[in-house]
């Protein structure tokens, strides 16, 4: 918990009105030292996770995917079979537990919920001009409106990163507020867009004031630029939403997105959850990775796990 | 709940003799009465070899061989082949690295994950970084051609037990001087080891000697006539009694010895970094650290929220089985540095001193003491001004750089301090006023070869690493 934030407990709410308290408040977030930052993720990424605990943790990704596919030559057909694989990742184990959400854009979401429908999957759609955020707020919120309308329950916004980078923090602030209420009962996901905040610092700025709007998930990227989801970028935000809810008593989810592909990674990520919020968050209620190959070897691994040899690739399903 | 299932790695590694002679002139031989002492695996108190002990008889012999293989060999030989038998044993070191982090931690209690990520490869980076100043002591800053000094006499501690051997042997080697070492009687076996790797790399007889001993052997090695330096690494008292033995002989020496040293928390450090400082300063190594951050000093403004992430953060440390991957405290090391800890740990309790440890399950055989930090504690209590050498934390509060400065210096110790602060001119401005050593900003216990490290004060004299490490074995 930050001194500003413990101190300023009743306040919170009220920091959005003025541009002056909501700079005066993020300035006033204790910094982040990016050697300790990087050097504390490096440490978590070395434990050893074997066996039963490898079981668990696997069977706890696979729970934690938001199955993803952001292109502009998606189809009906595409995202319809990668929503039956969200439903069964493997159709020779039924006891594979069935992802977390399908992730997919606005125009593609009529097709995925008609599949995903009463199965308790999540439908995100990504939304207000996704990737670049670069269009007019009405844009943007009717962008908004149009998925949660085709069936979206999850979306996943951008923030206007040119505003934040220039200090415009009430602009940026407004449009996550707005964005809120353009989603109705939907979740909303916030995209921070971490590979273009530069800094730790504005990676622990943009957490909260995202947090602070309102937004139900913080996450970290597109996967559109080159540089996406980090163990150091998590731990901050981790740490953040670890503050938050000390502060302010709402739990606010995590979503690492784009570049997790391996088993291994994902453990680390789960490594670093438990180690750095606790149980509460290892739920895929409060954790998510945005990621579209991190499935089939979760399952590769899977399948290695309880067979004790590896299936070639073409035994699991490409999408 | 996401247990971490038990990840042990393999001792099997590593093959540890029934019993361990003495290695003098390049072969291990018997001591000459026969005596010998049992090392120990703290972790379960299982006996895990036969060491012998070195008595008078046994260190003169080792020092004569360490006397002619310096006039004959070492001593004469042009630096670039001395470099060559260097590289080659840090090559070795790094090619049975599994091995020797098995051993170590087996030896001395310390977590796999330190062994293998801290202390092996730092020993290796240090025979690396020596071996390049072989053939270059023209360069180093002490004349065109600085000699030798002769034979070393080396006494090690127990808590790094095989990069404390690295930091004596390569500098003494690269010089040009042969060197007779005493290992901790706790904890031989990586310098036996060492004495295996030696001969692997034909290293010619008699430039490293191990005499394996406890305080005696040591006594009788340093006070040895025919040693021309001695180096100690170790408590107060030892380094005391050995400055009093070697006054007035030709001897040079140099002490490393205890430290209680400061870790300085502003409130405008970086606080969740701040924390795992904190904790990476005093639970490394079981705080078995001569250089570790034993006194918290924070200040008052965010002492509370420091506090309470501190303890967050402690209730995550996996105290047990030093051979398991994902083990983060370790053993203590002996009985007797256990009894040590209780002793200071229930002196700071009487003189009323708030304790706590997180809950931690501690396994029934071994010797094992839960991380603990005591708030409350002033100046005047002897948990803040006696090395406890243990993982056993002192916090204190302060007001203002110029308090935390005073509070910081009042120790009979100077050889490590920590600043946690964003703002540069502070850590400057602190750096300046504090008696230490080695003094960390916005980080703690980072070691580098390159980087020299010694105290001030009662914490010893001389410098280790760096080429100002070169200066302990060159006659200038």
């Amino acid at each position: 918990m930050t001194a500003t934030a413990t101190s300023a407990r009743s306040d919170l709410s009220e920091l959005g009105r003025s541009e002056t308290a909501l700079r005066t408040f993020l300035h006033g977030l204790p910094g982040v030292d990016q050697v300790g930052a990087e050097q504390r993720a490096a440490q978590l990424g070395t434990r050893s996770i074997k066996t039963t605990a490898k079981a668990q943790a696997i069977d706890l990704a696979i729970r934690m995917v938001d199955l993803t596919t952001l292109e502009g030559a998606d189809t009906p057909g595409k995202v319809r079979a990668l929503a039956a694989k969200a439903l069964r990742p493997d159709p020779a184990d039924p006891s594979c537990p069935h992802v977390g959400a399908v992730c997919v854009y606005p125009l593609m979401v009529p097709y995925v919920a008609e599949v995903l429908r009463g199965s308790g999957v999540h439908l995100a759609s990504v939304a207000t001009a996704f990737p670049s955020g670069q269009a007019p707020l009405e844009v943007k919120l009717a962008d908004t409106r149009a998925a949660v309308e085709a069936g979206a329950d999850e979306i996943d916004m951008v923030i206007n990163r040119g505003a934040f980078l220039a200090g415009r923090y009430s602009e940026v602030y407004d449009e996550i507020v707005a964005t809120k209420q353009a989603c109705g009962d939907a979740h909303l996901k916030v995209i921070l867009e971490t590979g273009e905040l530069a800094t730790y610092d504005n990676v622990r700025r943009a957490s909260w004031l995202a947090m602070l709007a309102g937004g139900d998930f913080i996450k970290t990227s597109t996967g559109k630029v080159p540089v996406a989801a980090t163990l150091p970028v998590t731990l901050v935000m981790l740490e953040a939403v670890r503050d938050f809810r000390a502060a302010t008593g709402r739990q606010v989810g995590v979503k690492p997105a784009g570049g997790i592909k391996t088993t291994k990674d994902a453990i680390k990520y789960l490594v670093m959850v438990n180690e750095t919020v606790g149980p509460d968050w290892l739920d895929p209620d409060w954790f998510r990775f945005g990621a579209s190959s991190l499935l089939n070897d979760l399952l590769m691994q899977r399948t290695k796990l309880k067979t004790g040899v590896y299936a070639g690739p073409d035994y699991f399903t490409l999408d | 709940m996401f247990e971490y299932a038990p990840a042990p790695e393999s001792r099997s590694v590593v093959d540890i003799k029934p019993s361990y002679g003495l290695f003098i002139d390049g072969a291990f031989v018997d001591p000459a009465d026969g005596g010998s002492f049992k090392s120990v695996n703290p972790a379960s108190e299982e006996v895990l070899a036969e060491i012998a002990e070195g008595g008078s008889q046994d260190v003169d012999r080792a020092v004569r061989a360490a006397r002619k293989a310096y006039e004959k060999v070492w001593g004469r030989m042009p630096g670039r082949d001395r470099a060559k038998y260097l590289f080659r044993i840090a090559r070795l070191i790094q090619e049975r690295s599994r091995e020797l982090a098995v051993l170590e931690s087996l030896d001395n209690g310390k977590p796999i994950k330190e062994s293998r990520d801290v202390d092996i490869p730092l020993v290796a980076a240090h025979f690396f970084y020596y071996a390049g100043w072989a053939d270059k002591l023209g360069h180093a800053g002490f004349g065109p051609d600085p000699k030798p000094l002769g034979v070393a006499a080396q006494v090690i501690p127990w808590n790094f037990p095989l990069l404390m051997l690295a930091w004596k042997i390569a500098p003494a080697l690269a010089a040009g001087n042969t060197v007779v070492l005493k290992p901790a009687e706790t904890t031989p076996l990586t310098a036996l080891l060492f004495a295996e790797i030696c001969q692997q790399a034909d290293l010619p007889a008699g430039v490293v000697n191990i005499v394996t001993g406890a305080g005696e052997t040591g006594r009788t090695l340093v006070e040895h006539p025919g040693v021309d330096k001695v180096a100690f690494t170790g408590s107060t008292d030892v380094g005391r009694a050995i400055a009093r033995a070697v006054a007035g002989s030709r001897k040079k020496l140099t002490l490393e010895l205890g430290g209680k040293a400061a870790n300085i928390v502003f409130d405008d450090a970086p606080v969740d970094q701040a924390v795992e400082g904190i904790v990476n300063g005093i639970f490394f190594n079981q705080g078995h650290v001569c250089c570790a951050g034993s006194r918290l000093l924070v200040q008052e403004s965010v002492a509370d929220q420091v506090l309470e992430s501190l303890k967050r953060r402690m209730a995550q440390l996996r105290v047990g089985d030093p051979l398991d991957k994902n083990t983060d405290i370790g053993a203590i090391n002996s009985a007797a540095q256990l009894a040590r800890i209780r002793e200071l740990t229930e002196a700071g309790a009487a003189e009323g001193a708030q304790r706590w440890s997180p809950p931690c399950e501690l396994p029934e055989r071994g010797f094992w003491f839960a991380p603990t930090i005591f708030t409350g504690v002033t100046q005047a209590h002897r948990i803040a001004r006696e090395e406890i050498f243990g993982p056993v934390l002192s916090v204190l509060t302060f007001r203002t750089p110029a308090e935390a400065v005073e509070k910081a210096n009042n120790t009979p110790y100077g050889l490590s301090a920590g600043i946690w602060t964003e703002k540069g001119s502070r850590i400057l401005w602190m750096a300046d006023r504090l008696r230490a050593g080695v003094v960390w900003a916005n980080t703690f216990n980072k070691f580098d070869p390159t980087s020299p490290f010694g105290g001030y004060k009662e914490s010893g004299y001389g410098r280790e690493g760096g080429r100002h490490g070169l200066e302990a074995y060159l006659n200038v």
